[in-house]
């Protein structure tokens, strides 16, 4: 297992996610001799997961069964221990899209928080690109860089523990992309602009607040950056289900004097049609935060 | 702009490079070639000059040919800082611009520069003035729209043509607007080294997004309907020759018999393998001779024309062409067998890392049938413009188990103006980006999850359990 590399088996030292049902999922360290408590009872990771291919179906202690997941970016996104506001698949897909990553690209990115973003900007530069993060506070730094090396991308990223606004990326001249998640991203656009190529690039900032996003536009701008585009990605999940509308009875009809005889009985004639359709949530994630999407031009 | 020193080629427009020309938020994928025309937004000029400067340049058009726009057009310096406060003395009599059409049909013929028609018309207008800051430079945006007579050549890129064909042909794609291709891309784990199936009948853009993503590293096999896979939007993408290798096809019509284990390539394959070694050999140098032979035969039309000699030759030529034909048809056929065996051996491990379904299609078949190339725990995408079809996807899936995670999403997407106290949202794109299913392949039961297959279990749980398989 890698998570920019797949593999069928489970092995000892893997990161697994553990499939309980839908919206319910952990993630596992496969240790040898280990155990995992789930409601469903124990797994017992020398005999349950170890060998064991993965998407195989695991019995648990009491009898209960969980599917047993490859780790992928956006699995680890909706299982990873949080120590920061995340990003979530929705808007990385965007940003990864739109930052024209690819194998091979070089990004900047801070703050690293909790890598969720991390995690999927890893897995599409693999394996030849590289990605240097940085993050300010010294415990969640160097929490994510083991997390990286657990996750066996350690060779593709860089953490850097500095104030990004302050000290920059570390690196000057060499990124195709730049990603920007702090409160206060218009102070970085000038070490943003720094940190790509020569020949140019992409940037992205993200923020929850629109007066965030205008400070920032107008520090693109004054930098000389082009194509200044803030956008808004919504996602809207779809409840599939059977529902039931019942038909109202108009009484006997007329035109029609024969009426079937079971009419007759007393039960309604008619029932209720069933169909198949979706609800919206009752509650969605209304907003999570703008993107602002700019092209540095070649200097 | 155009600075000395640039090593690295990959920057500097080359003919035959497929690039992307751009204006405003137009965008026109088109391939670089020597003396052609190109029309593009009602203009019509010639790539030529723009071979030799670097992407992302921007050109003026002047009389058909493009030259290098300087780095730094004093952007509209509109000196006339003077501007009113509100709109209650601005009366629309339809005289405010002094210039007539004829005017302006006669400064565009001088060869003026759209920035200096522009200020013509700025100073002949005689509300200019009056108007108010925002009001004068959304009029200078609105007529630079108009005259001002720039493209920019820019890069192929996923997110461009994605963008251009959500812009321009939004039919051709399946109304697949480019924030879903983004999720598409992402949801199904797209990433160098994995083996891809992807299913589309949308030009072949989800196919090259699929490639760039790849970087060449991996296969990406593409499962096509009908007589050829379409790939006119992946050409665009121009990407290097050798990401071409990992590009295997398969037509659709063949996936029932490869599924029972009767497509009959085997037979085939087997002669195919030993002609393999003197087959590669014999098209390696039947290519360049039939390419050879076409221009020679071109030269000689120029230079001896009406010789008797040169016509002798020409049928003796044509004789040989003919034969080359039959020559290279026979290869070609060979060919496209040995290359049918070796999908379908890459497919019949059913050990595919990934599903990509952007089509016409009803998706429900297509999905069925393909799911079962897929190794367990691999992520699959459907596109469909419609809900209704993936609703029924859904069910199915749901009901013949096999898959977890399942997800019916669609996108919203807005795009804002930011300026200093103009910002708002700028349009609402909601419905036209389709709809997307997602989710997790699982290993399958023997015995269907919900029927009694171990009796030792305890039944409430099992009940419980089968609850919460989504």
């Amino acid at each position: 297992m890698s998570f920019v590399e797949y593999s069928d088996l489970i092995q000892d030292g893997d990161v697994a996610v553990v499939y309980l049902g839908h919206d319910s999922m952990m993630p596992v360290k496969v240790q040898q001799g280990a155990q995992t408590q789930t409601r469903y009872g124990v797994i017992r990771h020398s005999t349950d997961l170890i060998g064991q291919r993965y998407g195989s179906k695991v019995t648990c202690s009491k009898g209960g069964w969980v599917h047993v997941l490859h780790p992928t970016p956006e699995l680890w996104t909706v299982t990873l221990p949080h120590r920061t506001q995340i990003l979530y698949t929705t808007d990385i897909a965007t940003i990864t899209m739109m930052l024209e990553l690819k194998p091979g690209s070089v990004v900047c990115e801070s703050g690293t928080g909790s890598g969720s973003l991390s995690h999927a900007i890893l897995r599409t530069v693999a394996p030849t690109g590289h990605l240097h993060t940085v993050e300010f506070h010294q415990q969640r730094a160097e929490k994510v860089a083991e997390e990286f090396k657990e996750h066996r991308v350690g060779h593709l990223v860089t953490v850097r523990n500095q104030d990004v606004c302050k000290d920059g990326f570390g690196v000057t001249g060499v990124a195709d992309a730049v990603f920007l998640d702090i409160p206060s991203p218009w102070e970085a656009v000038g070490h943003a602009k720094a940190a790509l190529k020569r020949q140019g690039g992409r940037v992205c900032s993200f923020s929850p607040c629109i007066e965030q996003v205008q400070k920032t536009c107008e520090a693109l701008a004054h930098q000389g950056f082009e194509e200044i585009s803030p956008l808004e990605v919504l996602l809207r999940v779809h409840d599939v289900r059977t529902v039931s509308l019942p038909l109202p009875d108009f009484g006997p009809d007329a035109s029609s004097a024969q009426t079937p005889p079971d009419a007759r009985e007393g039960t309604p004639r008619y029932g209720s049609v069933a169909l198949k359709t979706t609800t919206a949530p009752r509650e969605m994630p209304g907003h999570t935060g703008y993107l602002t999407f700019a092209t540095k031009p070649r200097t | 702009m155009a600075d000395n020193g640039d090593d690295d080629p990959q920057y500097t427009i080359k003919e035959g490079d497929h690039v992307v020309l751009k204006r405003g938020d137009i965008f026109k994928a088109i391939q670089v070639l020597p003396k052609k025309k190109v029309i593009f937004e009602k203009q019509w000029f010639f790539l030529d000059n723009a071979v030799g400067q670097l992407y992302s340049s921007t050109f003026e058009i002047v009389s058909g040919n493009l030259q290098p726009k300087k780095p730094k057009d004093t952007e509209g310096s509109s000196d006339a800082k003077e501007a009113g406060t509100d709109n209650r003395h601005i009366v629309d009599d339809g005289k405010s611009q002094k210039l007539t059409r004829d005017d302006i049909e006669t400064l565009k013929e001088q060869g003026l520069k759209g920035q200096e028609i522009i200020q013509q018309l700025i100073d002949n207008s005689s509300t200019f003035r009056d108007k108010t800051e925002y009001a004068q430079d959304k009029y200078i945006k609105k007529k630079k729209k108009k005259y001002e007579n720039t493209v920019t050549i820019l890069k192929p890129s996923c997110r461009i043509l994605a963008m251009m064909y959500h812009g321009r042909e939004p039919g051709k794609i399946c109304h697949l607007r480019y924030d879903a291709l983004a999720q598409m891309l992402t949801l199904a784990n797209i990433h160098a080294g994995s083996k891809v199936l992807v299913f589309e009948t949308c030009a072949g853009l989800v196919l090259g997004s699929v490639m760039e993503r790849m970087g060449g590293y991996g296969s990406v096999i593409q499962m096509y309907p009908g007589g050829g896979p379409g790939r006119a939007g992946m050409e665009s993408f121009g990407l290097p020759a050798h990401f071409h290798d990992m590009l295997h096809d398969f037509p659709i019509c063949h996936v029932n018999a490869l599924l029972a284990g009767t497509l009959d390539t085997t037979a085939k394959d087997q002669s195919a393998v030993e002609k393999q070694s003197n087959m590669a050999a014999d098209e390696e140098q039947n290519q360049p001779e039939v390419k050879q032979q076409v221009s020679p035969e071109e030269k000689s039309m120029e230079t001896n024309t009406g010789d008797d000699a040169a016509l002798d030759q020409e049928t003796k030529e044509r004789d040989q062409r003919r034969e080359a034909k039959a020559e290279e048809k026979k290869v070609k056929l060979e060919e496209k067998r040995k290359k049918l065996a070796a999908v379908a051996s890459l497919l019949e491990g059913r050990n595919a890392d990934g599903l990509i379904i952007a089509s016409r299609f009803h998706p429900c078949p297509v999905l069925m049938g393909l799911l079962k190339f897929l190794s367990p725990s691999r992520p699959f995408v459907v596109h469909s413009q419609y809900k209704e079809p993936l609703i029924e996807c859904y069910t199915k899936l749901r009901e013949q188990g096999g898959t977890v995670n399942l997800r019916l999403t669609d996108t919203w997407l807005r795009h804002y103006q930011v300026l200093p106290n103009r910002t708002h949202p700028l349009l609402l794109m909601s419905g036209g980006g389709g709809y997307l299913l997602s989710g997790t392949t699982v290993a399958t039961d023997r015995a269907k999850p919900g029927g009694s297959q171990r009796s030792e279990e305890p039944a409430p749980k099992r009940q419980k359990l089968t609850d919460t398989e989504g």
